[in-house]
């Protein structure tokens, strides 16, 4: 999470030095930064998810080294979904936060004809970024643990995506659908990843 | 309630610390100011006792030796459990506190300002504003200096009576009168009737009850919530007095303090801690948040000086809060460092009685490895918890970017805790917990205020999502 924040903390810093040295009153230059911003945004995080892991491995070889049986108390792949958690905890905090606040007082939505299903489609627009980012965090720590270099490169190609669909809010049908059908695949890529799989989950179901 | 300022009660920082010094006492009791996790410093500590114990040093080296590197093992695994042990206590203590502001619009008032802060923040220009509130800041850290001296003086001298008097001034006052305002408050903004009679016997519950338990004994969740709302009554009294240039400035320029008051070894924290060690003694009963009783620590003692001292241990923690309690902005925050260690380490009485000393300088240094590292708890001081709290508080109050900088805040400071907690468990010696939490803190306040608020606003308004 503190991670996540500090990117975000970065690329607010870029954008905003970006827009005060721009013109104000210049609209669609304005809205160009502000996509130039989510974009550096989105590659910031992930930056600082690779330096994260970088971190997680320096740790884990300090407790392997000072474990009784040699290996660590916690392996990669819970560290690698911890992680993602909080990734995703952090940045679905900071986008619904100010929103549930403001819901919780009195308001009209969409009165001044925006669309009326503000909050319902950013409720679920956070909701899966948060599985997104978790499921992105089992794909990032797997490509660099076995050093795959594309399922990083797959991971960034989808957040970017998935941030760039909603530009064509509130065309929901252009941000929802998309970034719905792409956690689905993040989720069953992660599940096969993490050593599940087709059989494992019908015992499951079954509850065998 | 300027009229109040006089006996605010003077806070004390938390201080972080770990007691490992070498030549520390060898028994278990060292510096019950320790606040850090106790267990591997304790096992650590047990390295041959310093030769103030006059403790036969010998079969301590074996049991030192094997004891080291379990030490090292138990610090990391432990570690994360008593990160965790902190955490609680702390989001605790923010939420509390944050959940006042937000509800409650007292706290938020501006209704005159302490006495330790005289200019005003209210000029015609900025550089007025900002020349006053360096003014206030100095005062009040000025007096917090004179106030560390004060408590070191007097403990040198052995006027112990004059302190405990102090601490059960403050906690009396903190317990009593500011819970009865804050419920006061709580009342009129949720437009409840209440009468006098109610209110009476709630108040006189509520502080009997805490007064026993912080001075005495006590369960450990009662004990441990009492000192937690202590904190946050502390916190945002804070919170309303102070201006905002102020209170910004204060809270760096006390980390500061801090850092060079505990490292420094001409610091007043410094100097009790020293005097503490050589009398082999604990020192005052500060402000201490302790998550677990400390007396357990002392179960393998069949010395019945153990048994009183576990007792004395529970009310560290009491006093640790009236401390708080009693001194408003005052000193303490380095003395409470000192005081932690002490009393972490000496878990021992809080009255230093000769009885007691004796006790501490009969306990065998190798009894410490029959202890179960899993009992022993961290402990925090109760100045950190406030000052947590009132960067937090500030942030909820009085930042644009409302939610989002309240929040930013709050993982900050826990991270700036737990890079603390890390390095006190590298460097086991005493640490101030205030400066790194304090700078994240801030730097996330201003940064996520500044530049994060309008970023997020826009994205929120095109309903972008990074």
């Amino acid at each position: 999470a503190f991670f996540w924040l500090v990117s975000l903390l970065l690329s607010s810093l870029i954008w905003f030095i970006a827009v005060k040295a721009s013109d104000p009153h210049d609209e669609p230059l304005q809205k160009g930064l502000l996509i130039f911003g989510v974009m550096f945004s989105v590659l910031l995080q992930e930056a600082f998810r690779f330096l994260y892991y970088k971190l997680l491995r320096k740790a884990i070889e300090g407790l392997v080294a000072l474990s009784e049986d040699g290996c660590s108390p916690i392996s990669i792949q819970q560290m690698a979904y911890v992680a993602g958690v909080g990734f995703g905890l952090m940045s679905g905090a900071f986008s619904m936060i100010n929103l549930l606040a403001d819901a919780l007082g009195p308001g009209t939505v969409g009165i001044h004809g925006d669309s009326q299903l503000y909050f319902l489609t950013s409720a679920f627009m956070t909701m899966v970024l948060i599985f997104l980012h978790t499921f992105w965090g089992i794909l990032f720590f797997h490509g660099c643990e076995n050093r795959r270099w594309w399922e990083i490169a797959a991971v960034v190609v989808m957040h970017l995506a998935v941030s760039g669909s909603t530009f064509c809010n509130p065309l929901y049908v252009g941000s929802l659908v998309p970034s719905y059908l792409l956690m689905a695949a993040a989720a069953v890529w992660a599940y096969l990843l993490s050593g599940g799989s087709a059989q494992n989950l019908r015992r499951f179901l079954l509850c065998k | 309630m300027t009229e109040l300022s006089a006996h605010l009660p003077q806070f004390q920082h938390g201080q972080l610390t770990e007691n490992f010094p070498d030549n520390h006492l060898s028994n278990t009791n060292d510096n019950s100011e320790r606040r850090r996790h106790d267990n591997s410093e304790r096992r650590r500590n047990d390295n041959p006792g310093s030769e103030t114990n006059g403790q036969p040093q010998n079969n301590i080296q074996q049991v030192v030796e094997q004891d080291e590197e379990e030490d090292e093992e138990l610090t990391l695994k432990y570690g994360a459990k008593h990160v965790i042990m902190l955490f609680v206590p702390v989001t605790l203590c923010m939420v509390v506190v944050v959940a006042t502001i937000k509800s409650v619009s007292f706290y938020t008032r501006k209704d005159g300002q302490l006495i330790y802060t005289p200019f005003t923040e209210e000029t015609e220009t900025i550089g007025q504003r900002a020349l006053n509130s360096i003014l206030n800041a100095a005062i009040m850290i000025s007096v917090i200096i004179v106030m560390t001296i004060l408590l070191v003086v007097l403990y040198k001298y052995r006027c112990y009576k004059v302190i405990h008097g102090w601490l059960i001034i403050s906690s009396l006052l903190l317990l009593f009168f500011f819970s009865f305002i804050y419920l006061g408050e709580v009342f009129k903004t949720y437009n409840v009737a209440m009468d006098y009679i109610t209110v009476a016997l709630m108040i006189w519950n509520f502080g009997v009850v805490g007064m026993i338990c912080i001075h005495w004994k006590g369960p450990l969740r009662l004990q441990q919530a009492y000192l937690i709302m202590i904190s946050a009554l502390m916190a945002l009294v804070f919170i309303k007095y102070l201006p905002e240039w102020t209170a910004w400035l204060i809270l760096a320029v006390i980390s500061v303090y801090d850092l060079v008051a505990v490292l420094c070894p001409k610091g007043p924290l410094r100097m009790l801690v020293e005097t503490a060690q050589e009398r082999n003694e604990t020192l005052f009963p500060a402000l201490i948040y302790s998550s677990t009783m400390v007396w357990l620590v002392n179960m393998a003692e069949e010395d019945p000086e153990a048994q009183r001292k576990a007792s004395k241990n529970s009310t560290y923690d009491k006093q640790a809060n009236q401390t708080q309690n009693e001194d408003a902005e005052a000193d303490d925050g380095g003395f409470s460092q000192e005081w932690q260690q002490q009393r972490d380490n000496r878990i021992g009485p809080i009255e230093s009685t000769p009885e007691s000393r004796a006790a501490v300088q009969a306990l065998p240094s190798n009894s410490q490895t029959s202890e179960d590292p899993e009992e022993r708890g961290v402990k925090l001081g109760l100045g950190d918890f406030i000052f947590y709290s009132v960067l937090v508080g500030k942030a909820s109050a009085t930042a644009s970017g409302d939610w989002n900088t309240t929040l930013a805040c709050f993982v900050a400071i826990l991270i700036g805790l737990c890079l603390t907690l890390l390095l006190l468990a590298i460097f086991k010696k005493a640490l101030p917990a205030l400066p790194i939490s304090i700078t994240f803190g801030l730097v996330f306040y201003f940064a996520t205020d500044n530049l994060v608020q309008p970023f997020m606003d826009q994205l929120a308004f095109h309903q972008f999502y990074i």
